[in-house]
């Protein structure tokens, strides 16, 4: 039968994996940064998971939270602005032994590759995609973002910006995604939690998560940080345990319930929004090739091309 | 084994039509179709070239199709010799109207001699021509008449096939496996309705309006190993023989056929082709596949290209092994979706931001297709670079017949290599091959690599020291310049030296070859060169240079600001040789060998006899 004969590794026993083996450069982000709590969670996560070094491939965009991939010492690719999704979409589609993880801000995700994001998720494609939203755009020194709320000032929009922002939960549950969750960086805990329960879930999972940017917009999102007076709210999830007020919870299969919760004023709730299973592109592309293979006679390649030419006589 | 059901033959003796009519041998007749879209006159060309290459004939067929979503005129164009076929014919020999409109748009195409088989039930000919014979039969009424029932006059392509079949007595029961081979997989009223107007067509009584008939000389003793198909299919499986298993695209004409078919056809190998949700994504997701370790493909035609530029320059910055296809057409903009044009060749070269160096192939024929994926994929792995094909709208539609390729000895098949890399692994060493480390690979040395599109250093770490952005540019340009040490120089057609050298790229092969041997008959000396490797071109071309008077590059497309197209612009500017001349068109048509032979006349007055 054809198929890609893989030269595979000799048995290995692979030393524990720490946080000091996944640690590469010093992050190049400004002091403050929400992006070094991402980066510090992360890496608590994949410990936890244990997840095979060589299996994690993180793929990021252009922005300055793009530039993940330096900071983590594992296979990574640093591609072009917007279309890290795609190209991930071509590593977790042919290679199903592979941990991928997307890491991008709200211009690279939301407005330059706002078309893949729909497909992405709208195809389930195994990954996680982690969203460091912080309003602006930071890499090139204050423009107003998608996710800038109106009268924000900016280079681009000096007396305050005019444009609705996206939302970014309504917008990752109407294109598809199946797994979908609100962080915040100050919130280590939290945040952990959630990109442990993104990485679980089979399909695409993505995780927003506010992360502050100290030098452009600073303060944007201390009503969400109890350390700044604010509130940090989280979501009543449905617990299925039979209690009298269960049902006033919320059931993050019911896609109507994440909508609402999206709407919530500012800052809003913090949780999984929305969480169903539906097949992956991955399996489905699998079956299909199964289904080809099968139908065709499970022939080698030789057999299918000579076979191929025969039907041009 | 065929796959497909094969009814039983039908066991009644058809006599056919000629009957009586006096033959005469001819060894090569270009008969042309004209009718609209919807007729299905490209099914019954198709079915004429694949007879031919069952037949030990030569064949190549041409086509246009409207861009139109459904019906407009349409023509197709088929030649077949008992020698070889280089172009599908300037003029034709006989021609096929189905309507007024396709007589008055093609009566003039018809040489001179030539025989007009026209519609009697929708054509007025002009019979007062003395030019042409006119041949008048009732192809819709006696279709209706054939079928019966409710298919109207759907099956008079079929008629039309059964006629040709019998004015050229071609071979009955070959046309008949063909055509059952067509709708096998359709209901059997479509295969009976089909059989029933050939035969029709060829049973009909043709000594009142004929008076001969014509016997195709067999050619070629090589049946068994001969297919025929078109560019793209030969192109399509000219990729899986090289062991192209994931690939990424968006639909545009005339590229699409290629992923359609990969779409269907990879999955069976292992691998598969996603239509992504634009140009874009297909590049990024075809990157993403290479970066996984698997070589892969991406395509379109001019405008799609446009919009993978972004990302293929990363391509060429990470050094990943990929193949991009462009089928050429008309441009620019949307401009003529459905014609030939080349003008895509600087794009293809230099159509990106900062200095790109890349690889950039082009087939010549419909074979060739087959063959320059293999070399592509061949490039792109050695050299771990993206490799650009070149191919355009008539290669890609027109049907060629050609040897079996050796497919035992040409199939590659893919190795995923995931065994760890050592402590000495570095992707980008300055004084060797590129190395890349797939993800799943163990790096023993316990630091992983970032493939990045920021300029780096040998280890792929980012970096903007000033030597370092030097000594890589020089590094990846360097890549190409070894590749063109070990191409060999290029053959010359005809004569050796002498007055006109006549260089091409592309699909240009074949009228060029064709006007070397017009021009040769008539003792001019005359020579060819064609490139198959446009970036890096092939070496030794400056000597064959020296050697001809005169140089003309044959190309489709303008002829630009300073009188020379796009190949005659770099020829000009790598050898500073005032000799090079163009010889351009834009028609969106192929090349006729009459223009070739005029365009040379311009400037030097050759005489053709």
């Amino acid at each position: 039968m054809a198929t890609i004969e893989i030269k595979e590794a000799p048995p290995f026993e692979a030393p524990e994996l720490t946080k000091k083996a996944l640690k590469a450069d010093h992050p190049t982000w400004c002091p403050g940064c929400g992006d070094f709590a991402v980066l510090a969670s992360f890496f608590k996560t994949v410990e936890k998971l244990q997840i095979p070094h060589e299996k994690i491939a993180t793929i990021a965009g252009i922005g300055c939270s793009s530039r993940f991939p330096y900071f983590v010492n594992g296979h990574g690719v640093h591609f072009i602005h917007g279309r890290a999704l795609p190209f991930a979409t071509g590593v977790s589609l042919s290679r199903p032994d592979l941990n991928v993880f997307v890491f991008g801000g709200d211009g690279d995700g939301f407005s330059i590759g706002g078309n893949h994001l729909e497909h992405c998720a709208r195809k389930n494609v195994n990954l996680t995609y982690v969203i460091m939203d912080n309003f602006v755009y930071g890499l090139t020194k204050k423009q107003t973002s998608p996710t800038s709320p109106i009268g924000f000032k900016s280079k681009t929009d000096p007396t305050g910006a005019v444009d609705q922002p996206i939302n970014p939960m309504k917008k990752l549950v109407s294109s598809g995604a199946t797994f979908v969750a609100r962080t915040h960086a100050a919130q280590v805990k939290h945040m952990t939690a959630m990109f442990e329960r993104a990485i679980n879930h089979p399909g695409f999972s993505v995780v927003e998560v506010l992360s502050e940017c100290v030098v452009f917009y600073k303060g944007s999102f201390d009503e969400a940080n109890p350390r700044k007076d604010g509130k940090f709210e989280l979501i009543d999830e449905k617990q299925d345990d039979d209690s009298e007020d269960d049902w006033k919870r919320h059931d993050v299969s019911d896609q109507n319930k994440a909508f609402k919760l999206a709407d919530e004023p500012w800052p809003g709730k913090f949780g999984v929004f929305y969480e169903v299973e539906r097949p992956t592109k991955n399996t489905l592309e699998k079956n299909l090739m199964a289904a080809a293979q099968k139908s065709s006679g499970n022939k080698s390649s030789i057999e299918l091309l000579t076979k191929r030419f025969e039907k041009m006589r | 084994m065929s796959d497909v059901a094969t009814p039983p033959a039908p066991t009644k003796q058809i006599v056919a039509g000629n009957t009586g009519l006096k033959t005469e041998q001819v060894e090569d007749a270009v008969i042309r179709f004209a009718g609209d879209s919807q007729d299905g006159i490209q099914s019954i060309g198709g079915m004429l070239a694949k007879l031919a290459g069952r037949s030990d004939r030569d064949v190549m067929t041409y086509m246009t199709i409207p861009a139109t979503i459904s019906g407009g005129a349409s023509i197709f164009q088929v030649r077949l010799a008992s020698g070889d076929v280089l172009s599908s014919g300037d003029r034709a020999d006989f021609l096929v109207t189905f309507y007024q409109h396709s007589y008055d748009d093609h009566i003039d195409s018809l040489r001179e001699g030539g025989i007009c088989l026209y519609d009697s039930d929708h054509v007025e000919p002009d019979e007062s021509d003395p030019r042409f014979t006119f041949v008048g039969v009732p192809l819709t009424s006696a279709t209706v008449e054939a079928i019966g029932g409710s298919a109207k006059d759907r099956g008079k392509n079929m008629f039309a096939l059964g006629l040709i079949c019998s004015i050229f007595n071609l071979n009955r029961a070959k046309l008949l496996e063909i055509i059952r081979r067509q709708f096998g997989g359709k209901h059997e009223s479509v295969l009976r309705n089909a059989e029933l107007a050939f035969d029709a067509g060829f049973a009909y009584p043709l000594g009142d309006v004929l008076k001969l008939a014509y016997d195709m000389k067999v050619g070629h003793s090589k049946e068994e190993h001969r297919v025929a198909t078109d560019g793209n299919t030969a192109l399509t499986q000219g990729l899986i023989a090289a062991g192209v298993r994931y690939g990424a695209g968006y639909p545009i004409t005339p590229w699409s056929s290629i992923m359609e078919g990969l779409r269907v056809e990879l999955p069976r190998y292992g691998g598969t082709f996603i239509q992504a949700e634009d140009e874009l994504g297909a590049v990024s997701m075809a990157l993403g596949f290479a970066y996984s370790g698997h070589l892969s493909v991406t395509g379109s035609s001019g405008p799609g290209l446009s919009l993978k530029m972004e990302a293929l320059s990363w391509g060429t910055m990470a050094e990943l092994p990929l193949i991009v296809i462009n089928v050429q057409r008309g441009g620019p903009s949307t401009g003529l979706p459905t014609s030939v044009e080349q003008s895509d060749l600087m794009q293809a070269i230099y159509g990106s931001h900062g200095d790109t160096p890349r690889v950039v192939l082009a087939p010549q024929d419909v074979e060739d297709c087959f063959y320059i994926a293999l070399e592509a994929a061949r490039i792109a792995r050695k050299y771990s670079v993206p490799v650009f094909v070149l191919s355009d709208q008539a290669l890609a539609t027109r049907i060629e017949a050609f040897e079996l390729p050796d497919l035992e000895s040409l199939v590659v098949d893919p190795v995923l290599d995931l065994t760890p890399v050592d402590d000495e692994f570095k992707p980008y060493p300055l004084d060797g091959f590129t190395k890349h480390a797939p993800p799943g690979k163990r790096i023993d040395a316990g630091k992983y690599p970032v493939v990045t599109g920021l300029e780096h250093d040998e280890w792929g770490h980012p970096t903007a020291k000033p030597e370092l952005h030097v000594q890589m540019t020089a590094r990846r340009r360097d890549k190409l310049k070894d590749l063109e040490k070990e191409l060999s120089p290029p053959e010359v057609y005809g004569v050796n030296d002498g007055e006109v050298l006549l260089v091409g790229w592309g699909s240009t092969y074949g009228p060029i070859r064709e006007a070397v041997d017009r021009l040769r008959k008539d003792d001019h000396k005359v020579g060819a060169v064609h490139l198959r490797h446009l970036h890096p071109m092939a070496p030794g071309l400056g000597d064959i240079f020296d050697r001809f008077n005169h140089i003309f590059v044959v190309e489709m497309n303008d002829e630009g600001l300073y009188g020379q197209g796009q190949l005659a612009t770099l020829l000009r500017s790598r050898f500073c040789n005032p000799k090079i001349q163009s010889i351009c068109k834009t028609d969106g048509l192929t090349f006729r060998i009459r223009e070739i032979i005029d365009g040379i006349d311009e400037y030097l007055a050759i005489e053709e006899v």
